[in-house]
């Protein structure tokens, strides 16, 4: 799953600048993304490189783990052995995801313990999406279909993204978000030429998920001060509007394969531009749920912190047993 | 008081005959649970058959403030490659 560079909209003033590096070392870096080249974490990079690495890295870490939450909701009650077994999977992955991330930024000197207090007292962001609530078993779908189809088009070109570990990470999601769209996408496939009442649900979760997967592209490229530095620097390859339309394109012949219609009154097939024209998006809704306003923003991160104090004795009693170890090898 | 469990680099042997290869890292608080991580994060759908685990404090790296003076010196040694040779072409297996 995927954020983009989440921020407040009072937040957005000051582009981030690197008027205090070294001109002669900016040059050499600058030259080295713009042939391609990649960074690795002991390369000498320009510090708004790092800090805006970290704070991108950590929130794409943050919403793999924080999106787990809206689909374990449902691991219990799935309705089948094999879909129970699918989700499980699925969910395992996206933590797995977290973990790559996590790792990655690491590298750039920041720690474990740092980033996740910054998302357990709300100073990091994670993906919109994860704040609204998983309220049918057709929401599963469409998350798998919807939200994880959005973060593939957003990861796919962040393989080639400068910073090397960063570009591995993105190597290994990539390889195993397909199966989490196409599990969705059969989910609703099955609900879809179902009963009445399936095809309902599954009609309302499109409903319910369209909008807030196509903010997940964050807000309008002309509100996005550093689009242009991060496009320059590799760090973002395509801007926020351009996977959006990609997104739309990809996608609503895919609702129409199964017989669902995507909510949007304005949507409309443009022959001259080889795209679908869509409807305005909600942005103050946007901003909202950025400011923690979305429906179940709250529940989020207090079971995020319930789980990180309720492992607090694991975590130290496995640290008292390896001193432990340590100890007792070292009298031998 | 609780403190971070140390960082450790995680190397995955995808098949045997392979070289291991450095895939990540993971916190773990001993090697065995390192190795348990590593299985769980890194070899989810046979990605491998043999994991080793390394705690990050104890890699030296070399740095990249010296790779010219590491590395480059290599450049100018071409007679090191077989291509620096020139063989008349009726000679074979050469």
């Amino acid at each position: 799953m995927y954020t983009t560079e989440l921020k407040d909209r009072n937040q957005k003033a000051a582009p981030v600048t690197t008027a205090a590096e070294d001109p002669v070392k900016l040059a050499a870096f600058e030259a080295r993304v713009a042939a391609d080249d990649f960074i690795e974490p002991k390369d000498w990079m320009p510090e708004a490189y790092r800090k805006t690495l970290v704070r991108q890295i950590s929130q794409h870490a943050h919403s793999e783990i924080v999106g787990m939450l809206p689909e374990g909701n449902w691991i219990t009650r799935a309705p089948s052995l094999r879909r129970k077994a699918v989700l499980l999977a699925k969910v395992q992955d996206e933590g797995g995801h977290g973990l790559y991330l996590y790792a990655a930024a690491e590298t750039l000197g920041t720690s474990r313990d740092e980033m996740i207090e910054a998302l357990h007292s709300g100073r990091a962001k994670y993906s919109t999406i994860f704040n609204y609530p998983t309220l049918t078993w057709a929401d599963i779908g469409a998350i798998g279909w919807l939200v994880d189809g959005a973060a593939i088009l957003n990861q796919v070109p962040l393989q080639r993204t400068s910073y090397g570990p960063y570009a591995r990470a993105m190597v290994r999601i990539c390889k195993e978000e397909s199966f989490h769209q196409r599990q969705g996408y059969e989910i609703m496939m099955a609900l879809a030429a179902g009963s009445p009442e399936q095809k309902r649900m599954a009609q309302n979760a499109l409903d319910r998920w369209w909008w807030p997967s196509l903010m997940m592209f964050g807000p309008p490229d002309e509100n996005s001060p550093n689009t242009a530095q991060s496009v320059r620097w590799r760090i973002k390859r395509e801007t926020n509007d351009e996977l959006r339309q990609k997104f739309v394109d990809v996608t609503v012949p895919q609702a129409e394969a199964i017989g669902i219609t995507v909510p949007d009154p304005a949507l409309k097939w443009n022959e001259a531009r080889g795209s679908y024209d869509f409807g305005a998006i909600d942005w103050d809704e946007f901003y909202a749920v950025v400011r923690g306003e979305g429906p179940v923003a709250k529940e989020r991160v207090k079971a995020r912190v319930e789980a990180w104090e309720s492992g607090a004795w694991v975590r130290e009693a496995a640290n008292a047993h390896a001193a432990k170890r340590a100890h007792r090898a070292a009298a031998e | 008081m609780s403190k971070e469990w140390p960082l450790w680099e995680v190397f995955v042997r995808a098949k045997n005959g392979l070289a291991h290869k450095h895939v990540g890292s993971v916190h773990a608080a001993d090697d065995r649970m390192a190795i348990e991580a590593a299985r769980d994060t890194y070899t989810r759908r046979m990605e491998g058959v043999s994991l080793w685990v390394v705690r990050s404090a104890d890699i030296v790296a070399s740095d990249p403030g010296e790779s010219a003076a590491l590395f480059e010196p290599a450049a100018d040694k071409v007679y090191r490659h077989p291509t620096f040779y020139s063989i008349p072409e009726h000679v074979k297996n050469i």
